[in-house]
């Protein structure tokens, strides 16, 4: 191995590159236009993999771990100032940023440790309904409410914890299932909580700003509300990016996915078990708590609906197709997996059916996903320490 | 091995009994280890070596009985402070993490050396750095006195390693925190004679490096037994039925019944 350092190139070439993918996705409407993108993004990642191009841009963004999120936070909000006026797209990639940032939850708790959560968009709803109830009742300003919201959810799943140590596997998941059920149940019932119509939740305020008023830029046309909305999202899927890699290339990670490998051997070498798993839990729902009450403010108003054990069973796949353990994997599939079917109606009603296909054959031909997890490197150039 | 008889002993197991329902595993068991010594722990098939075992480190609690490590009773402990305390452990059937690196492994195994706060490891990224640094450097030095070129493959996941390089892993990984005592689990299945012959040998090498340390092995090859250890203890049905020198062990006639069966 050579001792100079490689090239950050391909990292900016593929993050060019997704930027204009992802533009071309979001702002494209023809459904033969899209369809030709959504086999081309196939083929692209499939000849990235074939020719080793996938294999270059890791070992670039191993060596150069900084640049690689800055280059691709960069490119992301690039993203957002070109397609500022389109208010669905960019509605469309601030929910996709949202699911990210939920989906990284889960990878600390399935990708890691191990814990099978069918509960996600449970946790999402609470930091929702938190963030609901806070606004109309309080004053307590907006990003206080965010925070709280996420603690809420981790606080909440708390009660789960008791039966999740017990239990292990299948049995595990189905405590989840029954959970993310109840949720939505209660919901339904709970009069002070709006019952089956839902709650109103107001714009999201920083400082004074209003996020849901149109920025007007004179003669350069408006920015979309949603826009703003977009950079806030994204500013928490990084963060939740950030934290989940740093959490990976600690002794905190390697205690994590000791206990997903084999419980007793990790008991015996000293972890605490029940310490990591309600460390791995409590976090993750509380990233999910976090991007919820974005998505409540955004949206302007949450109902029961909105938190199916169905979308539970879509955050799941996404981690499984972005490849299990591996936060960036995590994007394109749930670029995927929410822009596709509101894009290609014809897929809109079946997408159940589609993605549950499409994890059935993820799972039997490459079951580490998409973007498989690569060994953990605890910091910059790992292969040449 | 004289210097091993000294007087008191590091561990002192007193009336150990495990039971599954009906079934007794282990029975009263008496058994002393002194610092520095080697004793195989041998007996036919389900005789309660690795309940043994099991019993030390915490995976089965004891249904009666008294282990004492130094002076301090350790009975009935998790799994996790009997290694805290300086006891580890090799599996039968190995039990690495093998999507990980072998560095990985090793660390498993260093846990109780390793920082584990919360703040170090999220935002004191140079102090972990260092820490990690310093771990490679012990890991590859371990690693060394088993095998160079294994020490090589310090960054390669464990599945990619043939099964003599995995038991190799396993063992290094219960030696790196330093453990007073280790127990290790028929460390040749799956192995040839040869491979099993060189992982002794590495074994009994490192051993030289860390005088103190005291070991349990179950075996079933008898040539290792008798090359390796100072003193046997044989067990049958849960019960210890003979304990000495390999030669007057091979040669007690209840031994001899208990592995070929009574007339």
């Amino acid at each position: 191995m050579p001792i100079t350092n490689r090239s950050y190139w391909p990292v900016v070439a593929s993050a060019v590159f997704a930027a204009v993918f992802v533009l071309l996705f979001l702002y494209l409407e023809e459904q033969w236009e899209i369809a030709v993108l959504a086999v081309g993004l196939v083929a692209a990642l499939y000849s990235a993999v074939r020719f080793g191009f996938l294999g270059r841009i890791e070992a670039a963004a191993s060596d150069h771990p900084r640049t690689t999120i800055v280059v691709n936070f960069v490119a992301a909000l690039a993203v957002i100032v070109l397609l500022r006026g389109e208010h669905f797209a960019l509605l469309m990639l601030a929910t996709v940023f949202l699911y990210v940032t939920v989906c990284l939850g889960l990878t600390i708790q399935f990708g890691y440790t191990g814990i099978v959560n069918f509960a996600g968009i449970a946790f999402f709803g609470i930091g929702a309904y938190t963030t609901a109830v806070l606004t109309a009742h309080t004053g307590v300003p907006h990003l206080l409410v965010i925070i709280i919201a996420g603690l809420v959810a981790g606080l909440i799943g708390s009660v789960l914890i008791l039966p999740l140590l017990r239990t292990r596997g299948h049995y595990a998941a189905l405590v989840t299932i029954a959970f993310g059920i109840l949720f939505r149940t209660f919901l339904e019932v709970s009069d002070v909580l709006g019952g089956p119509q839902g709650l109103k939740v107001p714009g999201m305020q920083i400082l004074g700003w209003s996020l849901n008023d149109n920025i007007s830029l004179g003669p350069l046309g408006s920015v979309s509300f949603y826009a703003s909305y977009a950079v806030v999202a994204l500013l928490l899927a990084a963060g939740a990016y950030i934290l989940v890699k740093r959490l990976e290339r600690s002794w905190i990670g390697l205690n994590l996915d000791a206990i997903r490998t084999d419980e007793t051997a990790a008991a015996s070498f000293g972890i605490d078990v029940p310490r990591w798993k309600i460390f791995a839990f409590t976090v993750g729902n509380c990233l999910a708590g976090f991007a919820g009450a974005v998505y409540a403010m955004m949206s302007g108003f949450i109902a029961p609906a909105s938190f199916n054990f169905g979308d539970s069973l879509l955050l799941v796949s996404i981690v499984l197709l972005g490849g299990s353990g591996n936060p960036l994997g995590v994007l394109p599939a749930a670029l995927l997996v929410v822009v596709l079917p509101e894009k290609l109606q014809i897929i809109q009603e079946y997408r159940f059916l589609l993605f549950a296909v499409l994890v059935i054959l993820i799972l039997r031909f490459r079951p580490e996903g998409l973007l498989p997890r690569k060994m953990r490197e605890y910091f910059a150039a790992w292969s040449r320490s | 091995m004289s210097e091993a008889i000294r007087n008191e002993p590091i561990l002192s197991v007193e009336g150990l009994s495990v039971r599954f329902g009906g079934l007794v595993a282990l029975n009263a068991l008496e058994f002393e280890l002194h610092e520095g010594e080697f004793v195989g722990l041998i007996g036919p098939n389900g005789s309660g070596k690795t309940t043994f075992f099991n019993a030390l480190t915490g995976i089965y609690a004891p249904a009666s009985g008294r282990v004492t490590l130094s002076g301090e009773d350790i009975t009935g402990l998790r799994p996790q402070q009997i290694y805290d305390s300086g006891i580890t452990r090799t599996f039968q059937r190995l039990r690495l993490a093998s999507s990980l690196s072998v560095f990985d492994n090793l660390m498993i195994g260093n846990h109780r050396n390793l920082d584990q706060g919360i703040v170090t490891n999220l935002f004191a990224r140079r102090r972990l750095e260092k820490q990690i640094m310093e771990n490679i450097e012990n890991s590859r030095m371990l690693l060394e006195q088993f095998s160079a070129p294994l020490a090589s493959r310090l960054l390669d996941p464990v599945s990619q390693l043939p099964m003599i390089d995995r038991r190799r892993v396993e063992v290094c990984r219960a030696l790196i925190s330093q453990p007073k005592i280790l127990l290790l689990d028929e460390p040749s299945a799956g192995m040839t004679h040869e491979e099993t012959r060189a992982l002794m040998d590495d074994l009994l090498a490192s051993r030289e490096r860390m005088p103190g340390l005291a070991i349990v092995l179950i075996e079933h090859e008898m040539g290792v037994i008798e090359r390796v250890t100072d003193r046997c203890v044989v067990l049958n049905y849960g019960q210890k039925i003979a304990e000495g020198g390999y030669r007057d062990v091979a040669n007690d006639d209840r031994v001899r019944a208990a592995y070929l069966g009574e007339d």
